[in-house]
């Protein structure tokens, strides 16, 4: 996938000009907010369950290792395939490879963010194998060429106006009369269209949102019940994750699903959660006759010990976004790659570096709304920080902004320079102030002047005024 | 005003920490605060060698400039009984962030750690610890509060304000739709990003409008500039001041952004 995370100010500014982007950006805000709200108050321990969900993660960290060593065995013992990715030219080789010797054409998909993280659907089909996505949100993207712009709402930024339109683009044979105005009939009509695809599929793919070392098994969380038929129906299953997906026990997973579906969409728990292990047994129904795993690691090893481990504790599950305001505005695709909101903030530094994704720690206001609802209680403003800190060292910020800043450190580490000279500029500012109480533009303030006007100092500093006060006295 | 501590006899020393903002752009809100802490019992004193808490420092990642101005604001304010500010903003830096700032430094992160611990903002301040339950202040109209990030969600204060404004003679709160989401100032952010800053700033000067109060107040004068220059902006009449203002009975000088009666 293209990064377009450099020209974020510009990606910024032509979604602040779209509105159907900025309607369908509305939706974010009411739908979601409200139901988590409304889900965690109803639950007297929700409060107790992120502390216990941060700490199963914690102590998983700790021994990331033994974990993935157990879960292989696990895996392998009941007849499954791992494979460990370095990164995701890697991960990408190893599935094509797969397909290759399944002599797989197409290939069914359930949603995955990691198929995004390594841009799976380009180079399988670039190589010859093509790749249907199967999620309601992911297949309508699919079908406009487009990145998620959310993390577990794929579309959340097209309106079903636009849905509609793709439909009758791309489905030729639809009858013209045929009603698509409503989700439902929508999601009808994507149900018909690809319930041959998953027949005719030789592989499925899914992404993970556990892997459970404990057992072997590798867990997903969904709502349409498409990743359940892509994992089941073909011949092959593989599953993508990375490798903070790791959890102990079954009893871990248990206790983290109580807070993972309520944060995403205030579900108590999602529609389904679908549990797989290894290949098919022979009193099996059904299932597939290889199952294979594939662990990404990416660059995520190297935060474990660092400014940047807690970030490893994420379980994806958007809370973050729909809260964050600068999310609101912009919408995912803005950020400019995979991971939008601020958990893309943290994490797109790492994967593609800071050099490329500077802007995204720095467009935030340090609200805190995001780390005040992440069930896993990461601190994601601080991590923010913590890669501002990176740029400043790296000298990656703008030369203006870090003049400026040396110039106010300059005076605020003198207090008496500093009120000497404030006391000037500010009865100067004062002065030109008066008569309207506020100016509409000021010289080197133009970020500030270009939306709202600023409002004018009273006049002599407080510090000058309590001092002519103290004298009096 | 009501304050049990202040009965008991024993007057702490508190230190005013004016905060840069309020320094230079709102004596009044300083003013203002030396009232309600004096009303409240305390001894109060405005240490001179102040200038900024050091967060312009920190929140751009320049951890070295930001310890710097830290380190000279410890010694400022460690020898007072308790450090008080106008500013949720400025309060939380000290409070939720010094320790962290100085995490490991056998001098400073105990000094930084003890000023942390009794570091207040003003409102709660004067509910939580002074145990002042009402003010004696008057203000005809009604008012819509926003509850600024750092004080909401670092500090937890939300009850306090309200609790007060609620003993404003002629005083009615209209509350506003979010009051708990953001404004979109985030210091540097505004301007970095004035673009997006204007976009979330207008969703909030929109919840505002549509609250019908005259009034809008809030407990920092960062958000405040940043709601009032928007208001501004677009006309608006509602007016714009600083908690403290209303809370001292301090509203005779002009609003937020507005000019001084009577002068054209
Ligand atoms: S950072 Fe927290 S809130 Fe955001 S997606 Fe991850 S777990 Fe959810």
């Amino acid at each position: 996938m293209q990064i377009t995370s450099p020209r974020f100010k510009k990606n910024a500014h032509e979604a602040l000009q779209n509105p159907p982007l900025q309607k369908a950006m509305g939706n974010v805000e009411v739908n979601f907010i409200g139901r988590r709200a409304a889900s965690a108050a109803a639950l007297p321990e929700f409060e107790a369950l992120r502390d216990n969900a941060r700490d199963i993660k914690n102590h998983t960290l700790q021994h990331l290792d033994l974990y993935l060593e157990a879960y292989e065995r696990k895996v392998t013992e009941a007849g499954g395939h791992v494979h460990f990715a370095e990164d995701a030219d890697a991960a990408r080789k190893i599935i094509l490879e797969i397909c290759r010797q399944k002599g797989a054409k197409t290939v069914t998909k359930g949603k995955s963010m990691i198929s995004e993280e390594i841009g799976l659907n380009q180079y399988l089909e670039a190589n010859g194998v093509v790749p249907v996505e199967t999620d309601l949100g992911e297949y309508i993207i699919q079908l406009r060429g487009e990145a998620p712009s959310h993390i577990i709402a794929p579309a959340v930024h097209v309106n079903k106006e636009e849905v509609e339109a793709e439909f009758r683009r791309v489905h030729t044979h639809l009858d013209p009369k045929r009603d698509l105005s409503e989700p439902t009939t929508l999601l009808a009509e994507a149900r018909g269209e690809l319930r041959a695809k998953f027949l005719a599929a030789d592989v499925g793919i899914t992404g993970a949102n556990f892997l459970i070392a404990e057992t072997g098994t590798s867990v997903i969380v969904t709502n349409e019940g498409n990743g359940d038929l892509t994992q089941i129906l073909p011949r092959t299953h593989i599953v993508i994750a990375s490798i903070e997906k790791i959890t102990p026990t079954l009893n871990d997973v248990g206790q983290i699903l109580r807070v993972l579906a309520r944060s995403a969409t205030g579900q108590e728990m999602s529609v389904y959660t679908t549990f797989s292990t290894g290949p098919r047994r022979p009193e099996d129904p059904d299932g597939p006759d290889d199952y294979h795993v594939v662990i990404l690691d990416n660059g995520r090893s190297s935060m474990l010990g660092t400014d940047f481990e807690d970030m490893l504790r994420c379980i994806r599950c958007g809370a973050c976004m729909n809260h964050c305001p600068v999310y609101h505005a912009i919408g995912g695709h803005a950020y400019g790659w995979v991971y939008p909101g601020p958990m893309g903030a943290v994490l797109t530094p790492t994967l593609i570096g800071v050099d490329k994704s500077g802007h995204l720690p720095n467009a935030s206001t340090f609200c805190g709304r995001c780390e005040s609802v992440c069930p896993m209680r990461i601190p994601l403003p601080k991590m923010m920080r913590h890669w501002r800190e990176r740029e400043f060292e790296q000298h990656l910020q703008p030369k203006a902004a870090r003049w400026g800043l040396k110039t106010w450190a300059w005076f605020a580490k003198r207090p008496r320079v500093y009120q000497l000279a404030t006391r000037v500029a500010m009865g100067g500012l004062g002065l030109m102030g008066r008569a309207k109480g506020r100016f509409a533009s000021l010289p080197l303030a133009s970020g500030w002047t270009t939306y709202r006007d600023f409002p004018a100092p009273e006049g002599e500093t407080f510090q000058a005024q309590w001092a002519k006060r103290r004298k009096a006295s | 005003m009501t304050a049990p501590a202040a009965a008991a006899g024993s007057k702490p020393r508190v230190a005013l920490f004016v905060t840069c903002l309020v320094d230079l752009f709102r004596p009044t809100v300083g003013f203002a605060a030396v009232k309600l802490l004096e009303d409240a019992g305390c001894i109060v004193e405005v240490p001179a060698a102040q200038t900024c808490c050091g967060q312009p420092a920190y929140n751009s990642g320049d951890r070295a400039d930001a310890r710097a101005v830290a380190e000279g604001v410890i010694r400022a304010f460690e020898g007072y009984d308790f450090v008080v500010a106008p500013s949720g903003s400025c309060a939380g830096m000290i409070k939720a962030h010094y320790g962290e700032l100085f995490h490991g430094d056998p001098n400073w992160w105990p000094r930084a750690d003890a000023l942390a611990g009794k570091t207040f903002e003003l409102v709660s301040f004067l509910v939580d610890v002074m145990g002042v339950t009402q003010v004696e202040a008057a203000f005809e109209g009604s008012v819509t509060y926003h509850d600024s990030c750092s004080g909401l969600r670092e500090l937890g204060i939300k009850a306090q304000p309200r609790s007060l404004l609620g003993t404003v003679d002629g005083l009615t709160l209209k509350e506003m739709k979010d009051t708990d989401v953001c404004c979109g100032f985030g210091g540097t952010f505004c301007v970095k990003y004035g673009e997006i800053s204007d976009k979330i700033v207008s969703k909030k000067t929109k919840n505002i409008r549509e609250a019908g109060a005259g009034t809008l107040l809030a407990g920092d004068l960062g958000c405040l500039m940043n709601m009032a220059g928007k208001l501004k902006r677009e006309g608006s009449g509602v007016e714009v001041r600083h908690v403290a203002e209303v809370l001292a009975g301090m509203v005779e000088g002009p609003a937020i952004g507005e000019k001084r009666k009577g002068r054209d």
